[in-house]
């Protein structure tokens, strides 16, 4: 638990920095030199139209896409510079430092949501089972899914299935927490339950990048807020300056678009 | 009861016992070892190094391409020729095996394939590395949805190791023809022999619907 991520003394250290990020797929280039830092316990909410990249974020932030070029700095780990081969083969060592939870969840068919949960911990990360597997418990019960430990993710509803995935997250211990629009794949009286939940963890001092559509949920629990066109960071700052007077015409489109 | 039915009947013994310590055991240790086999031909298969890619297409393409009792005799008269003696028993192994493995190599290739690109990146995301994400998470998915063709690969398997008769293998139809060459009586034998075949593909088609029915409790 991430209690001691509220100490004062490290509140401003950054957790995450990117420097020109660049990243392609299929030849065509997503990122085009994206710029980004996000402090200690910081919440950074990711805005923009669909196809601008926020994914394709995400998934260079974990190393699950490989950049074309730039830094990324994540947690306690080093630099991973993406200018080089031999630096590109570095890449997977981001996923020491962040955990990410799919916009379609990704559990594992085959296991519990228990197993789900303790997987990584236990044959990755090598921590005691047992220990693991309170940890894991107590974190579905906290979820409210305690009683479905047992069940596997075709058994659970699409609600159920995300908090599985956000606990799966969590047990990790990342230094960083990504998730890929929480609310796109619920039901929309789903919606305010996961929002209660993420503000929680905000609220406890987890550090995360959250790609959202929901610009009241990004008002709320967002430190930060960056506005993606295109590949690019057009706008960014406090969320009251980025949603309520907005510099650019395209940011402007984008909240009028979405706040009704 | 007239002789014909009483030889009939004592020729059920010998036949059985062909399909219990011939047949099935013939059929389980290739299938193993196919399938062993199969699991490298396919991870080279979905490799990106093509110097692992093109010998695997070619076997494929070389077991597919060519008839099973032609590989039996490569493997059982051929073999010798050049030196190398392999007794009856583990030369239709070594035969069946690699034939097995030609045709459930593309099976688990497609399985493998099968699984969503977003469990990859589920494992890869926790740290995993490809042969735990393999073992841990593809794999046992894979295994799921190839368990109906490869049942079917190997139900097709035990009616082709009748072959191995030829091959000198005392197996149930090598039995059967044993007995009909000293009874003359071939049309109820061979029948006889066709239809403890079926029982025993029956029986497997019951396990397999079994398997099928434990593996349906998480959906893929
Ligand atoms: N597997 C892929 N193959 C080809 N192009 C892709 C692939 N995945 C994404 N892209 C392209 O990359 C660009 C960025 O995609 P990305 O998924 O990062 O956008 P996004 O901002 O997350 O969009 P959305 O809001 O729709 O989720 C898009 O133009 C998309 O078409
Ligand atoms: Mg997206």
């Amino acid at each position: 638990m991430p209690s001691e991520r509220l100490e004062p003394s490290t509140r401003r250290t950054p957790v995450l920095s990117v420097r020109g990020l660049r990243a392609s797929i299929a030849g065509r280039s997503v990122l085009r030199g994206v710029d980004l830092t996000v402090n200690r316990s910081g919440v950074l909410a990711v805005i923009g139209p669909s196809g601008s990249g926020k994914t394709t974020l995400l998934r260079c932030l974990n190393g699950l896409h490989v950049a074309d070029a730039g830094r990324i700095t994540a947690g306690t780990g080093p630099d991973v510079h993406f200018d080089d081969a031999a630096g590109r083969r570095d890449a997977p060592r981001l996923r020491h430092r962040s955990a990410m939870v799919f916009q379609h969840h990704n559990l594992f068919p085959h296991m519990t949501a228990m197993q789900n949960v303790c997987v990584g911990p236990i044959a990755v990360q090598r921590r005691a089972a047992d220990l693991v597997e309170q940890e894991a418990r107590a974190l579905l019960d906290r979820f409210g899914i305690g009683d479905r430990a047992s069940s596997y993710p075709n058994e659970l509803s699409g609600g159920q299935q995300q908090r599985v995935g956000l606990a799966r997250a969590l047990a990790l211990r990342p230094d960083l927490l990504l998730v890929d629009e929480p609310t796109s794949a619920l039901d929309p009286e789903l919606v305010g339950d996961v929002l209660q939940l993420m503000s929680e963890l905000a609220a406890e001092g987890w550090t995360m990048v959250v790609v959202t559509h929901e610009l009241a949920f990004a008002a709320d629990i967002a430190d930060h807020i960056a506005f993606l066109h295109e590949g690019r960071v057009l706008e960014e700052g406090p969320p009251g300056a980025v949603l309520r007077s907005p510099e650019h015409d395209r940011t402007r489109q984008f909240v009028a678009r979405l706040a009704h | 009861m007239s002789d014909g039915w009483t030889q009939a009947l004592h020729a059920l013994g010998p036949m059985i016992t062909g399909a219990l310590l011939g047949t099935v055991p013939l059929a389980l240790a290739s299938f193993s070892l196919g399938l062993a086999l199969a699991l490298g031909v396919a991870l080279m298969r979905l490799s990106r190094h093509r110097m692992l890619v093109a010998p695997a297409r070619a076997y494929v393409s070389v077991i597919r391409g060519t008839p099973l009792l032609v590989q039996l005799f490569v493997v059982f008269y051929g073999l010798p020729a050049v030196g190398i003696v392999i007794p009856p028993w583990p030369s239709a192994i070594l035969a069946f095996s690699l034939n097995v493995a030609g045709y459930t190599a593309e099976t688990v290739r497609a399985a493998v394939a099968a699984v969503p690109r977003g469990q990859w990146d589920a494992a890869y995301m926790m740290g995993m590395s490809h042969t735990m994400t393999l073992r841990k998470v593809v794999l046992p998915q894979a295994a799921r949805i190839a368990v109906p063709p490869l049942s079917n690969s190997f139900i097709a398997l035990v009616k082709d190791t009748s072959l191995a008769s030829l091959v000198l293998v005392t197996e149930l139809f090598r039995r059967a023809q044993q007995i009909a060459a000293f009874t003359q009586d071939f049309m109820r034998l061979y029948v006889e022999a066709a239809l403890v075949y079926w029982a025993v593909c029956l029986a497997l088609s019951a396990g397999q619907s079994a398997l099928e029915r434990r593996l349906t409790r998480y959906a893929i």
